[in-house]
């Protein structure tokens, strides 16, 4: 079994250096995209450097309560992420409450099941397992809850008269908003659903990838890779079914009304 | 003296003062006022499609009382600009009038065609008929006959008039020509500094 080859600084820096390059180059084009690029860049850089350093401490530590912590952190920035991506959001606590109950349900169970169900390592919370399970998670489930909601609170907003017409004609919240939480709830689950489709043949996954430059056989790698692409899209489409399912019933009141003072003012 | 059947007690639609109003079965009262008057805010807190303060009546029930959409159903609201949510029209109606069609000049195969070929004035008579095929006790409309001809505003307030003397409606109608008004209904009212101001009839 090969090691993997450890990265120097120098390394690094030649893989900035071409950033740099395409910063200056968009600079000259006036792109308007130079200072988020710089920006993101070394937000990246920072954030994936400490991480590593907690990541350290963590698996020394092997402790329950560090990897309920990290992961309780994890979950509250992706439910924020989730709030924060859509263009009206509902407002105040509910709003983030449903997004987070949604991540909560879509990653958190999801790696929950894989650890305890399926993977089994001793101890079934061993942060080199959850960590790296949960994260991926949640990074994709967000997207799909975020996509999904985003749909849905745009299209009732642009909507409103449809939807009001349709109530008029005696119809009850679910009928008169039943076409856009089905939309918003396909168009969730559609990237992953697209991403399963080109998985090994266009794309390689980054998972499967990274364990393979680290030395693991291919077909352990794959066995990993199809475990996570798994959970991903069992944890995106409940997660945004529920999301969708609970932000439309909050888009009418207990008179059936149409409630778009609930949502949050686009442009925040 | 005989129950109304739609009654509103200190109705509270924000814009005015609260509004006391009964409509018997088979009669329609008209109600004009400038635009930004309230006559729609009205109609919708009757329709209860907005928050409102007071409470609405129909044959004696509450509408607190009953769930919303099947208040709704019974308390029918028509706007001026009709909306569509499906290709056909036929999609739109759970059966055919077709006599209702008939008498607004609409021809029977209008029902499969797409909603998008037709004109704003077809829409809107088909908006009504949409309505009616629901059977509701009370209709509450709001300039029904805003982008229609006068032909086809005839038609209009004529098969109004035919249901709500042959079912016995109740029909609450807001316009802003009173000539129309003084036409189709029994009582009509003027929106005058936030109240409801009886006019002579006709």
């Amino acid at each position: 079994m090969t090691t993997l080859i450890s990265l120097s600084p120098l390394d690094l820096a030649l893989a900035a250096v071409l950033v740099a390059g395409l910063a200056g180059a968009a600079w000259a084009a006036r792109l308007d995209v130079t200072r988020p690029l710089v920006i993101s860049a070394a937000r990246m850089g920072i954030q994936l450097a400490l991480l590593g350093l907690v990541l350290d401490k963590i698996f020394a530590l092997a402790s329950l309560h560090w990897v309920a912590l990290m992961s309780l952190v994890m979950l509250l920035v992706a439910g924020r992420e989730v709030s924060v991506r859509q263009k009206r959001a509902l407002a105040g606590p509910r709003g983030f409450a449903v997004s987070t109950g949604s991540m909560f349900v879509s990653s958190f169970a999801m790696a929950l099941f894989a650890l305890v169900v399926v993977v089994q390592p001793q101890p079934w919370f061993q942060p080199q397992y959850a960590i790296p399970l949960l994260g991926m998670l949640l990074g994709n489930t967000m997207n799909g809850v975020a996509l999904s909601l985003d749909r849905l609170t745009t299209a009732a907003w642009d909507q409103r008269e449809v939807i009001e017409s349709r109530l008029m004609l005696g119809e009850t919240w679910s009928e008169a908003i039943g076409d856009l939480r089905r939309q918003a709830m396909r168009s969730g689950m559609i990237p992953i659903i697209n991403a399963m489709a080109a998985a090994g043949v266009v794309s390689l996954p980054g998972m499967m990838t990274g364990q393979i430059l680290a030395g693991a056989p291919p077909v352990e790698a794959v066995k990993y890779q199809v475990l996570i692409m798994l959970l991903i899209m069992a944890g995106t489409g409940f997660g945004t079914l529920l999301a969708v399912w609970l932000t439309a019933a909050r888009l009418f009141d207990r008179r059936e009304r149409l409630r778009l003072d609930r949502l949050r003012k686009a442009g925040r | 003296m005989t129950e109304a059947l739609l009654e509103l007690k200190a109705v509270d639609c924000g814009v005015l003062d609260p509004v006391d109003l009964s409509v018997q079965g088979g009669e329609c009262v008209g109600i004009s006022g400038p635009s930004g008057s309230g006559k729609t805010r009205l109609l919708r807190a009757v329709a209860d499609l907005d928050p409102h303060g007071g409470e609405c009546y129909l044959d004696g029930g509450a509408c607190s009382a009953r769930p919303a959409h099947d208040w709704r159903r019974r308390v029918s609201l028509l706007t001026a600009d009709s909306r569509w949510w499906a290709d056909t029209v036929a999609e739109h109606f759970p059966e055919t009038d077709a006599a209702a069609l008939a008498a607004l000049d609409l021809a029977p195969g209008v029902m499969e065609a797409e909603v998008a070929r037709l004109s704003t004035g077809q829409r809107q008579r088909l908006a009504l008929v949409r309505l009616l095929v629901r059977q509701p006790r009370v209709l509450l409309l709001d300039e029904p006959t805003a982008n229609l001809d006068a032909d086809n505003q005839a038609r209009v307030e004529e098969l109004v008039g035919n249901r709500q003397a042959a079912h016995g409606l109740a029909v609450v109608w807001v316009s802003h020509d009173p000539r129309q008004l003084q036409r189709v209904a029994q009582h009509c009212y003027r929106i005058q500094d936030r109240r409801l101001v009886a006019e002579a009839p006709a």
